[in-house]
């Protein structure tokens, strides 16, 4: 015997154990957690978000308000509906108090995504997505059929009807299997469509489980032709009580014995203003619960009922019991002129308000609705998408109808692709003649506190009032004045009923009023999901040089520049960063290192007006340069700051190798093609992204010279033969390679280029001359703010020139124009109060200044606005000056040179002396070794 | 003085699954060929190469070198390894005084061979693009982004594509593919 006490007779099932709320149950496969909860008898699921009210589970698949529930194991996961969970073995969980919490432990499951295209994507998997699918991809289309539901059907296990002479289940199985058996056709269970965005572009959540190889995978569909059948959500009646335990949409009960073989109560009343709910009245009376009244809000009633007795004309005007419904008042409507309530004992309460089509998809999509009087419905409109509606999402209210309009469907949706939809009939159902139904939002009442319209959200037509009593008028105000329609449910049952309600309050129609703008996610959807594989190792590319091995493995620590990872200094056993630097930065003044330069951005320009265009778009002239010269550039944006910087190469007489700073070898790139094609597509130039061509060491120090001559026996490194900023191809370590001297540090020294192949030989090599101390970023930063040289983007912000800079020298006077140049002749750029970038010494020679600190002109603080001289950009501990210094853009900062200035650090004024912008070697006296 | 050439980016086992094969192609020659279609030099340089310059957008034309299209004035020339010179020297003679740029890019990417009949399933993991062999087979080639790195796909014969990636995104392009391949592998959870 099943010790389930809410189990339909008969009904069986492989047992399940589960743990709910602390205490242990059964349930059977097949069932989700919300009817293996009814089945066993437990009514309150959960408590109510901002009143703390018992609730039940109302709803039974993705509509459902109420039973939200924390999964404790296998895994931690905050907020689901009790009514989309499937019931697992040894399942743990607890209701909550309309908030979840996450978990503070990793979570261990994978996450995934795909891309898939498809000619026809049917969205629902109920009569008519069943058929629209069968019909499309008889075509031969490619279909994907995507269904948010573990098996298919959509309402047909719910309402047990027959299709083609058999249950319904059964043909959805067939027709599933049919659809299986089509090359070209994907079928996805358990994956709810959450979003419709432009071009047909579709996003769905698959929800695989624990043992599958991920737990939810993100579906990025792109479809030709979209067929949206995704049926109709029934509404509530905003009355007093419909929150308890025990009031119920009339379509989930009937759900909860037809699918799931359990009964949601004893004795119900069903309170109607349809005559869908008296199917449900049916089956649950077969099923063995007792129907002890309907009442119906029409004064004629419904058509075809034989049960119980029908009070129609009347209300539900009252819920009584705490934890659950124990009885129900029902009053005859006050229009009718009848008179005399009634309580009727009962232990569930069905209710059916009306059916709303489930238009969010094409809502989302831009497809506009319109009220339809007679269904008391938003239909879907017109739309700029190529998109179908089919079957109950656009209305339809029987089955046979919804069979034959979801194969039409699919039949126009696959030849709208090109393809020839076969001839193939409908599916039949018999479908049984209904009385109009009315249209009811609330029960009129004199106290409104306890009729509620969202339930998830505890909103009240009492709230709703307080809402168009200050004056709003606008659903979307309402919304969000109330909260209604906010919660994970994007107020599937309570959006329309808002609206009814308000235009009720009001005193208009629906249709003037429409209802909340649709946006995803149709169905809740984790973040982990949307991340995917975007999460720890992969979360980002991770770019590195071909000489990154070595790097690790001389215990490198490294710096992130953009995505690359560059080696910023090389600890030595016992050293930290501050001790390693000033090693490493002696090292360069006094003998030899070397750096990875490899990150920096390389194009290659080739072509007759490859001068042309580096002297339009560098601030200097480059159209002079000899080939075999190098000259140093400065890019500055049309309003006159500086971009980027760089060298430029001559190869040959058009030919030319620009560099750019690690960060913007893309973007320089794009630069140059985007003035080419837009601007100036008369020159004859082409630029190709060489970066990762070719690696390259940077060897610099007095040093350098010799471990040069070592490497490469037959180049001429002499001072004359080899003079600064010019370059030379040379065999280095047998290594073909190309030379250039040129200087970030101010001291001797070259950056030697060969095959990104070789650049390990290369590195080794150099390495292996035993007179090469590494050296990494960091030293770097040191060596060149020493000499004053930016960095653009540390030391420049998008509003810093050139002559800020203090590199007048780079505008060239004698070019008509390059880009930037106007703008440096505009009076702001010349105004004497301009930021410049100076030195700064501190006073006290081992105080580190913080980057980002303000400069002010006193040693006290004034009273606030103070008013600020500019910032520190750079600053570090020089070796080669025995102490620490920073760099600054400081307003007239040229003037200020000898001035005293203080950086509030904290409570105190730390004072600091401004100095020229170059702090060694000034005469570059070191630039020849 | 030199030894082997390091394998730029991967280092990797190769996977070799009846389904799937992930290996590394490591050093083909690659040259970047810019002009315009319209030049005189362009008929020149396909007569050089023993196959004219493809210009369908997202094809490539194939002799004892594949020449992909990569834009309407842009084209990879990818042929075995060690032969950079030759082909350089062939496309400067074809082209003469015509305004061509030829740039060896061989060490600027590194190529990844993805085959096998769930091929087109690990790619879609990563890929946007609709990789049906009605859309996207043999001849079509694609600059796109598979995961987030940026690469050149090639579709060639027997579910067979060319994944041709900058070496410094090589590493992270190979953790993901090892990563997201690991559910098509046999005996490995769906």
């Amino acid at each position: 015997m099943t010790r389930q006490p809410f189990r339909r007779d008969g009904h069986r099932g492989e047992t399940l154990r589960f743990r709910f709320d602390g205490r242990d149950y059964e349930g059977y496969r097949g069932d989700t957690l919300a009817s293996a909860l009814l089945a066993n008898g437990v009514r309150a699921v959960a408590t109510s978000v901002r009143l703390g009210r018992p609730r039940g589970v109302f709803a039974a698949w993705t509509e459902e308000p109420n039973a939200l529930v924390q999964i404790e194991h296998p895994f931690p996961e905050p907020m689901l509906q009790a009514t989309t969970v499937e019931l697992y073995d040894g399942l743990v969980a607890r209701g909550l108090p309309g908030k979840g919490r996450l978990s503070g432990e990793a979570d261990p499951a994978r996450h995934d995504g795909v891309y898939a295209h498809c000619d026809v994507l049917v969205v629902g998997a109920g009569p008519a997505g069943l058929s629209a699918a069968l019909s499309a991809a008889g075509s031969g289309a490619r279909v994907v059929l995507a269904d948010d539901r573990p098996v298919p059907g959509g309402s047909l296990p719910d309402t047990a009807e027959t299709v083609d002479g058999l249950p319904g289940a059964e043909w959805a199985a067939a027709a599933l299997a049919e659809l299986d058996g089509h090359p070209e056709v994907r079928v996805l269970a358990r994956t709810g469509v959450l979003g419709y965005y432009d071009d047909n572009y579709l996003v769905a959540v698959e929800r695989r489980g624990e043992r599958a190889s991920s737990r939810e995978r993100l579906w990025r569909i792109r479809a030709r032709r979209v067929v949206l059948a995704t049926g109709a959500h029934e509404r509530s009646v905003a009355f007093a009580g419909n929150d308890r335990p025990g009031v119920m949409l009339a379509s989930a009960a009937r759900a909860y014995v037809n699918r799931y073989g359990v009964l949601p109560g004893r004795r119900a009343v069903v309170f109607t203003a349809n005559d869908s709910a008296y199917a449900a009245a049916r089956d649950l009376t077969a099923a063995g619960v007792e129907v002890a009244a309907v009442v119906d809000v029409r004064r004629g009633g419904g058509r075809s009922w034989d049960g119980s007795e029908v009070l129609a004309g009347h209300l539900v005007t009252g819920v009584d019991g705490q934890d659950g419904v124990s009885s129900v008042t029902v009053s005859p409507d006050p229009r009718g002129g009848l008179a005399g309530d009634r309580e009727i004992e009962a232990d569930l309460l069905l209710v059916s308000g009306g059916w709303n089509p489930v238009v969010h998809l094409f809502g989302q999509a831009g497809g506009r609705l319109r009220y339809d009087e007679r269904l008391g419905a938003l239909l879907p409109a017109a739309t700029r998408q190529a998109v179908e509606v089919a079957g109950a999402a656009r209305g339809l209210s029987t089955l046979g109808r919804c069979l034959a309009d979801g194969a039409a469907a699919g039949a126009r949706a696959a030849e709208a692709a090109g393809f020839r939809a076969g001839r193939r009939s409908a599916a039949r159902a018999e479908d049984v003649a209904a009385a109009l139904a009315e249209h009811v939002w609330l029960v009129p009442a004199a106290d409104y506190r306890g009729h509620f319209v969202d339930l998830q959200r505890d909103v009240t037509v009492a709230d709703v009032m307080r809402a168009t009593r200050a004056g709003l008028r606008s659903v979307e105000h309402v919304k969000r004045y109330t909260t209604a329609g906010t919660a994970h449910d994007q107020g599937k049952t309570s959006g329309l009923l808002t609206s009814g309600v308000v235009a009720h309050l009001l005193e208009v129609d629906v249709a003037e009023l429409g209802t909340t703008t649709f946006r995803a996610p149709y169905v809740p959807v984790s973040f982990a999901t949307l991340a995917g594989r975007d999460r720890g190792a992969l979360h980002d590319p991770v770019r590195v040089t071909p000489l990154h091995g070595w790097h690790v493995a001389r215990g490198a620590l490294f710096e992130n520049v953009g995505q690359w990872k560059r080696p910023r200094y090389y600890p030595r056993a016992g050293e930290d960063m501050r001790a390693a630097v000033l090693r490493e930065c002696a090292a360069v003044r006094r003998g030899a290192g070397a750096m990875d330069v490899s990150t920096l951005g390389k194009i290659d320009l080739q072509g007759p007006d490859a001068a042309e265009l580096l002297d339009r778009l560098y601030t200097a002239m480059m159209s002079t340069l000899p080939v075999g010269a190098i000259r140093y550039g400065v890019m500055c944006q049309p309003d006159g700051t500086v971009f980027d910087d760089g060298t430029v190469t001559r190869l040959a007489e058009d030919r030319f190798l620009a560099t750019t700073t690690t960060g913007n070898a893309a973007a320089v790139l794009d630069w140059m093609e985007e003035w080419l094609q837009t601007e100036w597509p008369s020159l004859r130039v082409y630029c190709t992204s060489v970066t990762e061509q070719w690696a390259t060491v940077a060897l610099a120090g007095p040093g350098s010279r010799a471990v040069l001559a070592g490497l490469a026996p037959g180049l001429a490194v002499d001072g004359e033969s080899f003079p600064f900023m010019t370059w030379r191809e040379a065999r280095v370590a047998g290594i073909e390679a190309r030379v250039c001297r040129i200087s970030f540090s101010g001291e001797l020294a070259y950056e030697i280029n060969v095959s990104a192949w070789d650049g390990l030989a290369l590195w080794e090599a150099v390495q292996g001359s035993g007179a090469v101390t590494p050296y990494g970023t960091e030293t770097m930063h040191v060596l060149r703010a020493e000499k004053g040289y930016p960095i653009v983007g540390q030391d420049t912000d998008g509003t810093v020139t050139p002559a800020d800079l203090g590199l007048g020298w780079v505008l060239s006077g004698k070019k008509a124009d390059y880009v930037g140049k106007r703008s440096h002749a505009r009076p702001g750029d010349l105004r004497p109060d301009r930021k410049h970038l100076v030195g700064l010494l501190p006073d006290d020679p081992d105080r580190l200044l913080p980057e980002g600190a303000h400069l002010v002109a006193t040693a006290r603080l004034p009273e606030p606005p103070v008013p600020a001289l500019g910032h520190v950009t750079s600053s570090y501990r020089s070796a080669a000056l025995g102490r620490t210094f920073a760099l600054a853009l400081v307003s007239g900062g040229r003037e200020r040179v000898g001035d005293r200035l203080y950086v509030p650090v904290g409570a105190e004024q730390v004072p600091v002396t401004v100095t020229r912008h170059v702090l060694y070697d000034p005469e570059g006296a070191r630039r020849d070794g | 003085m030199m030894g082997e050439r390091p394998s730029p980016p991967a280092r990797f086992e190769p996977v070799a699954d009846g389904d799937l094969r992930i290996a590394e192609v490591s050093f083909l020659t690659q040259v970047n060929l810019r002009l315009d279609p319209g030049d005189p030099a362009a008929g020149d340089i396909g007569r050089a190469l023993g196959v004219p310059l493809p210009t369908e957008p997202g094809t490539y034309g194939s002799a004892d070198v594949d020449v992909l299209w990569l834009g309407p004035d842009e084209w990879l020339i990818v042929g075995e390894p060690g032969r950079e010179r030759d082909l350089e020297t062939r496309l400067r003679t074809a082209a003469g005084t015509g305004h061509v740029a030829v740039t060896d890019v061989s060490a600027q990417r590194t190529t990844l061979l993805v085959a096998g009949p769930k091929a087109r399933d690990l790619l879609a993991h990563g890929c946007a693009l609709d990789l049906h062999p009605r859309v996207f087979g043999p001849g079509r080639c694609a600059q796109t982004m598979l995961a987030r790195a940026q690469v050149l796909l090639v579709a060639r014969d027997g579910d067979e594509f060319l994944v041709l990636v900058r070496p410094s995104f090589a590493g992270y392009l190979v953790a993901w593919l090892l990563d997201a391949a690991a559910e098509h592998l046999s005996g490995q959870p769906g």
